[in-house]
């Protein structure tokens, strides 16, 4: 299961490479599920997931986690491991568009930052179970392994400060002098 | 099937060193895993999916495809829990067990640890009670087991262990940059702190390199093999001799009896399903605390209506593990040096002795963390999430230090596996239905556990801490399971007697945690490992032939 879209891989690699300066708008262009389509997600709910993902993880120096694969780590696993939660996700995005409708009279992609900022406020105390589980998932597609579609190019272990690739074995005491190793 | 003299049930930390000490002895033995069996090659450094963080599933089983369980909360009400949930409880289900991705502690108990009731009484409400074996009986296989298996570490720096005879093969990995400002600091508060005993090389040892000292560890198989459990160890001997064969992914239905009450061997399910039978003269079950219960649970007969070596309804009691407490520090100097394993350094100055407290625990320094360990360890007033998470992510990812410690639990006999009336798993068998809690001393200690690790890190410095004592509403017991088929004398207040023969069927045999009646305050796996060697020690010597008599 792990080895799907190796090429995959290769291509939103060049994406991100040909188009990193594109700003938050990448986020979406960067989907290449089969088809060029997500797997789970509609386009439009992907956008709204976007959103939240980025409130979640915001840009700033670094990627944002929409930027940095973040998507394409919870579409992917939405139709494997969790898959129990597409109802949930399903649901949670429609509130979550319905909400910002409610109070700011548009579509939450509309909002400015600071709207979509308290639209997910919002949601972290009247959807709990929903926003619990998209932060989770968030902070795992941005912080876990590449290897799931996320944290794309390791960039938020660069961000960390941690090699990447890392430095083992005995390179590792002959590199960092003065440890007390 | 040919008929063997041994069926053991279970190939982890106990059950791969039963197989290697009978075969070696002459006997034949076909070792049942319900696992695969997996090498180094499938370290696979995958932070989201391993036995530690198991968000994506267990690497290492079991599947979270028909594998369910039920976890009784403290109200009362059944939940279906996935191998994967927290509340499940999971221990590994693949050749070596826990020991294939454990983050190899090494411990002995302490002489009082086997003596609970005696140097504590048992709190109201308690199950607290002494084993019928010491840690002097234990002693020459906790050694055989240190250097069979292999540990490396050094004892020296504390006075707070058991009398041993030889010091451990190995020496302690060198010691990494949190050891360094942890050591001083304990010594300034007069504590005892020494190299933490690890089941891993630190020089090649049995055949394999050192530790390459990587960030994915504890939860992943070893990529270079320097960790050290049954899978890598003992049953590759066991298959040299000749008498042994494993069997992989059967998953044992049953034990069977005759009409005399003894066991005829096991019924179980083959890695293609197939229903099979292995006739032996004696079964051994080594399935881990609550699997192990749930098959004798499952054993049911004319003559065991209740399950096989339930005759008092104790099989599947007393379950315990361990309550993690600690504390985080943050610090105003980088602390991370990406040197694995990273727990290094402990104390067990508070394990015993503290007045108004049943025990207490080791406390040492986790072990290397990725960053997805991180981002709910941040300081208090950290947000949850937005920009502030993440530059806390940034700023205290390499400037902080996490102490914790396994509390020694205080076991009740409400604390169960029993089977569940309807939830049943991919092979149609009754799964195991866990509830109850140990008794509620078990948070005090914890607390006071807490405190002190949040004391030992600001003497080392850390400008902030964050203390970790939950109450969890359910037995914490996971991969340090144990008690639920207890050792004792009497037959009906315990399951096996201090051989680890079921006091009903002279021919049926658990040697794995289950039988431990306390749990220590450390982590469990050497331990398991002894009492596999002191259990097997005693079935060779009363071996005559094809029989077994006691």
């Amino acid at each position: 299961m792990l080895l799907h879209g190796k090429a995959g891989l290769l291509t939103r690699r060049q994406v991100v490479a040909a188009g990193a300066l594109g700003g938050a708008g990448l986020a979406i262009g960067c989907a290449t599920g089969k088809r060029g389509t997500w797997e789970f997600l509609s386009q439009g709910q992907a956008q709204t997931l976007a959103t939240i993902c980025d409130q979640i993880v915001p840009a700033d120096e670094f990627p944002s986690a929409s930027q940095a694969g973040v998507l394409n780590y919870i579409d992917r696993q939405l139709i494997r491991h969790y898959r129990r939660h597409q109802d949930v996700y399903r649901d949670g995005l429609e509130k979550t568009q319905a909400m910002s409708r409610t109070r700011f009279g548009q579509n939450l992609n509309s909002l400015s930052e600071q709207q979509q900022f308290e639209i997910v406020s919002d949601l972290s105390q009247q959807e709990r179970h929903f926003f619990e589980l998209v932060r989770s998932h968030t902070l795992e597609g941005y912080y876990g392994s590449p290897r799931h579609g996320g944290n794309r190019d390791a960039v938020s272990w660069r961000m960390l400060g941690l090699d990447e690739p890392p430095v083992l074995g005995r390179a590792q005491y002959n590199l960092k002098r003065g440890s007390p190793s | 099937m040919k008929r063997v003299n041994v069926v053991v049930v279970g190939a982890g930390a106990a059950g791969g060193i039963v197989a290697k000490e009978l075969s070696v002895a002459g006997l034949s033995v076909v070792l049942l895993e319900r696992g695969k069996w997996y090498t180094a090659n499938d370290c696979r450094k995958d932070d989201l999916r391993n036995q530690r963080t198991t968000v994506l599933g267990n690497a290492f089983g079991p599947e979270d495809e028909g594998n369910p369980r039920v976890w009784v909360d403290a109200r009362g009400e059944g939940h279906t829990v996935l191998p994967s949930e927290g509340a499940y409880q999971n221990d590994a289900a693949c050749v070596g067990g826990g020991t294939l991705s454990y983050g190899a502690q090494a411990w002995r108990y302490l002489p009082q640890d086997f003596r609970m009731r005696s140097t504590y009484g048992a709190p109201a409400g308690s199950s607290l009670e002494d084993w019928p074996i010491s840690y002097d009986d234990l002693e020459p296989f906790y050694e055989k087991a240190e250097y069979e298996i292999g540990i490396s570490g050094d004892y020296s720096g504390t006075p707070f262990h058991g009398p041993r005879k030889r010091p451990l093969p190995m020496p302690p990995l060198p010691p990494g940059r949190e050891f360094g400002i942890l050591e001083p600091a304990a010594k300034r508060l007069g504590l005892h702190p020494f190299h933490i005993p690890m089941a891993r090389n630190s020089v090649p040892y049995n055949g394999r390199g050192p530790c390459m000292r990587c960030r994915w560890c504890v939860g992943f198989a070893c990529e270079v093999d320097a960790k050290n459990g049954s899978q890598n160890t003992v049953i590759p001997i066991a298959l040299l001799t000749g008498n042994c064969e494993v069997r992989t992914e059967c998953m044992v239905k049953e034990i069977l009896t005759d009409e005399r009450g003894r066991a005829r061997g096991v019924a179980y399910f083959d890695e293609r399903g197939h229903l099979q039978q292995q006739l032996s003269d004696l079964v051994i079950v080594s399935g881990c605390a609550t699997e192990t219960a749930r098959l004798l649970l499952n054993s049911r007969s004319r003559l065991f209506p209740g399950g096989l070596g339930n005759r008092y309804d104790q099989v599947g009691r007393n379950l315990q593990g361990h309550h993690y407490t600690g504390a985080v520090g943050y610090f105003d100097f980088e602390t991370y040096d990406d040197v694995g394993p990273g727990a290094t350094i402990a104390i067990s100055d508070y394990n015993h002795g503290t007045p108004g407290l049943c025990g207490g625990g080791m406390l040492a320094n986790e072990f290397i963390r990725l960053p997805i360990h991180m981002v709910d360890r941040l300081p208090a007033n950290t947000p949850r999430w937005g920009l502030g998470h993440k530059q806390g992510m940034r700023a205290w990812h390499k400037r902080s230090i996490q102490i914790f410690g396994p509390t020694q639990q205080i076991p009740t006999a409400e604390g169960r596996v029993t089977l569940d009336p309807s939830v049943k798993d991919k092979w149609g068998l009754p799964v195991a239905r866990v509830s109850g809690n140990v008794h509620p001393h078990t948070f005090e200690i914890g607390e006071v556990q807490a405190r002190r690790a949040e004391a030992w890190l600001k003497e080392a410095g850390a400008i902030h801490t964050s203390v970790m004592a939950g109450k969890p509403e359910l037995v914490s017991a996971g991969q340090h399971q144990a008690g639920t088929c207890r050792m004792g004398n009497d037959p009906k207040a315990s399951v096996v007697n201090s051989n680890c023969q079921i006091h009903d069927v002279d021919n049926v045999f658990v040697i794995d945690s289950s039988v431990h009646v306390t749990n220590g305050g450390f982590n469990p796996a050497l331990t398991i490992m002894a009492i596999a060697y002191f259990a097997s020690d005693a079935l060779v010597k009363n071996w005559k032939g094809t029989g077994f008599r006691s």
